[in-house]
This record gives C-alpha cells, structure tokens and sequence, in this order.
C-alpha cells in the first residue's frame, strides 16, 4: 500500500507529478489552483528528483515553455483555471498540431470572463471540443476526488505519451480545493537522458552526424500534405476513442432514471441516487471519467437495457448534455440540471430536477 | 599554353570556399538579396566551426525564417508567434547541457514577443537570441513593424509612420541590454562582407557565451533589409538601410560581460 496523506486536490495533483517523474513543471499563479506551484517550489523537486519548477510570465509563456521541453522528450506538466487555460490555447493547438505529449490541470472557475473564483464545470465545450484553432481533440481525464487529481496524473502522462497527445486533467474548484485522504502511488524515476534520446527518435536533442534531424513543427504550407497530417490526426483520436473510454456505473443495473455526471457533481449526483433510491425510485448514476473519448456507445447500450430517463448534472448551463443526446439519441428522454456562476448544486434540488423535469413528465 | 580544364579546377587544394554541412541543400526561400539566407549560414557557420551542432537545438519563429528549419541541418523547433524565447526556455530548463537559440524577426521578437523576450532576458535564460530586425513585417507583406521608422511607409502605414497616432519604433535591444539578465547584447549587419565578418564574430561569441555557462543571456540584433516590403531594389535597400536604419539602430556591441559600453 502506498503513502497515505491527508491533503488538497492541487497539493495531490503537485505531488503527483514529483511522483509521476516529471521534469519540468511550468506554470503561473491563479486562484483556485495556485497550491500547485506553490506546493512545488516548497517542496523543492529538483532536490528529490531533479525535476524543474518554474514560475513563468504567464500561462501563454508557461504553455509554450511545455511545447519546447516537451518536443525535447521530456515529461512536462503546467495546471491553471479557466481564464489562464483560455491562454494556453494557442500553445495547446501547436502541441496537437506537432504531436506532443504533455498533461495539464484546469481547476476550473466560474467564468465567462474574470468570472469568480468559485468551482465550475463551464469549461467542458472548450476541453472536449478544442478550445484552440483547428481540427483537434486532447484527451480528458475527469477526477472526482482527491485520490484521481493524484492518480490521473500518472494515468495522464502514460496515454500522453503512448499517443503522443495532450492529456487535460479537468477538476473543478471544490476538487483543487478540498482535503480528502489520498493512498499515494510510489515514485517512478526521471527517465535518464540516454533513456529519452533512445526512446523518443522524435525528440529534438540534437542531431548526431549522418543521422535524419527532427523537426518539431505545425507547420505544412503544402495543403494535400495537411489534409494527409489531419487524416493522421483524426485516426490517432479514432483508436483513442476506442480503446480508452473510462466511466463508472453505480446502482446502474436495474436503473429506470440515470443520472450522468463528472467530477464534483458526481459526487453531488451519487448523493442524489441514494435520496432517490430511498424513495423508491430507480435512480442510478452514470459517472464520465474520460469526457473525450465520450462513453457515448455505452451510454445508449445501457439506455436500451429500459432506462427512462437521463439527466445530466454540470455546473454549467448545459454542456455536456449535449453529447449525452447525442449518444442515446431518443432512446429516453434526457433533460439537464446545473447550477452556474460559481454555486454548487444540492443533492436535493439535483433530485428534484430528476422528478420534475424528466419522471414527472 | 597548357588548358585548363574545370577538373583541373575543382580540386581541393583549390577550395577556397565551401558551403557549410549545416546548410541544407534546400533553395532559400528568401528574395534575392534578403539577409535571413546570410544570418542563418553564418549561424551554422559558427555552429560547425565550434563543433556544437550535435548538442544544438534551434528554435524558428513565424515570420519569413518560419522555415528556417528546412534550411539549417540541425534539431529545430518552430514556435508561435513571438513565442520562441519561452519554447527556448523549456528546452534550455530540462536540457540544461544543450546549446539553444532562437531566431526570430522584429515583429515576432518586439511586437507579438515582447513579454516573453524581456522576461526571458531578464531570468538571465542560457540561451542565444538572434533577432533579424528589418523594420517590417515581410511575411505578412510589409505591414508596419515595432521597428518601423518614424516616417516610414509600409501597407498598414502607408503615408509613413506617424508617430503621434501610431507610436514610437521600439529599440528593444536597448531595452534588454538594459536588464541585468543579458551578459552579451550587441548590434550588427549583414549588408557587406566586413559587416558579415563582424556579426559572425558577434554570433560566435554568442554561442561561446552559452557553452562557457556564462551567467546570462546573449542578444545579437541583426539589422537587415527587407527589399520586397520597402519596395526596393535590393541595392537601393541596402543604401537605404544604411542612411536611415543605421542612424537610428546604430552598430556595435552594447553590452559585453555583462557590463554596459559607453
Ligand atoms: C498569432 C499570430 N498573429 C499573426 C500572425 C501573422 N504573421 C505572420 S508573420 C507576421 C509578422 C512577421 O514579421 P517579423 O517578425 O518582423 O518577420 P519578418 O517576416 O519580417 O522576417 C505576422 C503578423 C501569425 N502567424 N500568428
Ligand atoms: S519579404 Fe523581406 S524579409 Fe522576407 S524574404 Fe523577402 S526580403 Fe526577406
Ligand atoms: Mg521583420
């Protein structure tokens, strides 16, 4: 059994990544997330494992600091809220373009705008739809605790690497902030030097004489060589779609009215299931953890086993909603509940939402 | 009278010049008479001179050297927009033994950049800033640059740069030399094989810089023609740069060891 320790989402997360074997982490300040740097440069890393911290000018540097470590083979991470990953956008849309892998946190935050520093879940279009320019998907890991902000990360930095992709760990202000026990995962060693340059040929670290040089670019000006780069891309987010849906289904066998959530509303939502159940209603819940790929298949597979209806609970004014549609396409009725601008929803009035808008009707 | 035939010629005790390795063999992109095919051959030149190729990581701007990477037959990265000294920043932190570099143009170094280029001078980044500064945007078509000349037309000023309504042409290079981050900051040309002489000098020393772990960041500005966005040709550019860009953007080094000359 791991180190158990009773810590913050952010401080999980930062320890993680020390964990994970990064080498670099690249970030800027910003509430509700700022424990992150702040637990790395106490923590010192590059003591215990030799890993770099670093407090960049802003989230625009702190992104485009990660395109360049991690076009050099390295394992980097950077974390924010929302307005600093409306930022990142930019360097996340060269880091797809060129095939990079990285993983990254958005603790996110009421918004539009400034916003409030308050939890949200009103980031999932720009995380699961490519909130920078072009045709992209990222990969994106929904934690509902503690114990996830810690663990996604190494699940976080295995697929960025296996796929060469960004990997986006979408938390919310009440799972950054809270404290909970977390089991954490024993350390893995910084990758040596030798061991990158071996293992990523695509790596710029110089180009040895009478070997190929690697270039690391988003760039073809010839428009059939995009097309055929863009072909790649969508096949590599195809395979990704097939082989690393994640969700967790709770009480969901004999489930007539299914909850779907992620991250703290899950939480809020599983409450909600148990007021329910105690009522007599068949309620279940149908916990995303990967938001792209979406476990849309499963969730019609499911709605075809006699579920009635489907609410999906964000906090948001009705985001990923619109995928859940998509997926069951009128098998049952699927309505949304959310709260928005920074409050939290209740399990009661989650459970109201679910006999008025979808068993009253 | 013995003839000399061209095999005759082409021997090599007869070599007097040859292109360096670190030069693709791929044809510039560049207009004729520009000076980025000049800066990037002899930034290889010195790359291969102090054998530092192999441990060397360039970093292409978006601007017209956007391809410098198809030119200079080396390990590259190209960076958005004015983000270059950052992307040079993350690889410089995690391989702190390599030799990196930027090269950028005005726009993308003073315009767009110019965060990240004071802020990584000014964390005193390991690392060499090439900045070709012809006082437009040539990419793009000859739009008004930070660098512009008060007066001077370009398409997005095309009755001259006026100074009360568009601003001031920004003399970055100052600027940084003025921050205790930067070890070496020097300005050159490469109009004329003496002043091509001279920024090899400069650029080598540069490099130098980052292979003794100098305690900073080198900034060599390069102040160059641009003959497709003046629209001139590329001899009345060069006459044109040197009555007019070199008053205002004088040469010679600024900074050396760390200290301010003059
Ligand atoms: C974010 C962004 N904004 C604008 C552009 C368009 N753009 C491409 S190059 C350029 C100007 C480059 O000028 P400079 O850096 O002076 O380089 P030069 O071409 O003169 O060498 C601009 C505005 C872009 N590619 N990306
Ligand atoms: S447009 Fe100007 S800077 Fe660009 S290649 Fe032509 S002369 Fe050089
Ligand atoms: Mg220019």
């Amino acid at each position: 059994m791991g180190e158990l320790k009773l810590m913050k989402g952010n401080e999980a997360l930062a320890e993680a990544a020390i964990r994970a074997g990064a080498d670099a982490y690249f970030g800027y300040p910003i509430t509700p997330q700022s424990e992150v740097i702040e637990y790395l440069m106490a923590e010192k890393p590059w003591e215990r494992t030799g890993m770099v911290v670093l407090q960049a000018e802003s989230e625009v540097a702190a992104i485009n600091m990660v395109y360049g470590a991690a076009g050099a083979g390295k394992k980097v991470m950077t974390s924010s809220s929302s307005p600093g990953i409306s930022l990142k956008q930019e360097g996340l849309s060269y880091i797809a373009g060129s095939e990079l892998p990285c993983v990254y946190a958005n603790v996110v935050r009421g918004g539009p705008g400034l916003g409030t520093i308050q939890p949200s879940q009103a980031d999932y279009f720009q995380s699961t739809k490519g909130g920078g320019h072009g045709d992209y998907r990222q990969i994106v890991l929904a934690p509902a605790s503690v114990q996830e902000m810690s663990d996604f990360v190494k699940l976080g930095f295995e697929l960025a690497f296996k796929y060469r992709i960004a990997v986006l760990i979408l938390s919310d202000g009440v799972i950054g902030q809270m404290m909970e026990k977390v089991e954490l995962f024993d350390p893995i060693p910084r990758m040596t030097d030798e061991e990158i340059t071996a293992k990523y040929p695509w790596a710029t670290t110089g180009k040895k004489k009478g070997t190929q040089r690697r270039i690391i670019t988003s760039l073809d000006l010839d428009s059939h060589k995009m097309e055929e780069h863009n072909h790649h891309l969508q096949e590599k987010y195809r395979i990704i779609s097939e082989n690393e849906v994640r969700y967790e289904l709770i009480d969901c066998d004999d489930a007539e009215y299914i909850f779907v959530a992620y991250g703290s509303s899950a939480r809020i939502a599983q409450k909600a299931v148990q007021l329910a159940r105690a009522k007599g209603i068949k309620a279940g819940l149908f916990r995303l953890i990967s938001l792209f790929p979406f476990p849309g298949k499963e969730m019609a597979a499911l709605c075809k086993k006699g579920v009635k209806g489907w609410l999906a609970v964000e906090m948001s004014a009705g985001q990923m909603v619109e995928d859940v549609m998509l997926s069951v396409k009128g098998c049952a009725k699927v309505g949304h509940f959310g709260r928005y601008g920074g409050i939290v929803h209740s399990p009661e009035e989650v459970l109201h939402a679910m006999e008025e808008k979808i068993i009253g009707e | 009278m013995s003839t000399v035939t061209l095999e005759d010629i082409i021997k090599p005790e007869n070599l007097v010049y040859k292109k360096t390795d670190l030069m693709t063999d791929k044809s510039l992109s560049y207009c004729p008479g520009c000076g980025h095919g000049t800066a990037h051959r002899i930034t290889m030149e010195v790359l291969e001179e102090l054998g530092l190729d192999e441990i060397t990581i360039g970093v292409a701007p978006v601007g017209c050297s956007v391809l410098a990477y198809e030119f200079m037959n080396i390990d590259m990265t190209q960076a958005a927009h004015g983000r270059a000294p950052a992307v040079a920043t993350g690889i410089k932190r995690v391989w702190p033994e390599k030799i990196v570099f930027t090269y950028q143009g005005d726009g993308d170094l003073a315009a767009i950049g110019t965060a990240e280029t004071i802020h990584a001078c000014n964390r005193g980044e390991k690392i060499v800033i090439i900045f070709v500064n012809n006082g437009i945007y040539g990419m793009t078509g000859g739009q008004m640059a930070p660098t512009t000349l008060p007066g001077m037309k370009s398409s997005t000023s095309p009755y001259g740069r006026e100074v009360e309504m568009m601003g001031n042409p920004l003399k970055i290079t100052e600027l940084v030399a003025q921050l205790p981050g930067t070890y070496f900051v020097t300005r050159q040309a490469v109009h004329t094989p003496a002043a091509v002489r001279k920024a090899k000098k400069a650029i080598k020393k540069a490099f130098e810089n980052q292979r003794d772990k100098k305690p900073g960041l080198s900034f060599v500005e390069i102040v160059s023609n641009c003959n497709s966005g003046w629209k001139m040709t590329p001899t009345d550019a060069n006459k044109w740069m040197e009555d007019n860009m070199f008053p205002f953007y004088p040469l010679g080094d600024i900074k050396t060891d760390g200290q301010l000359l003059k």
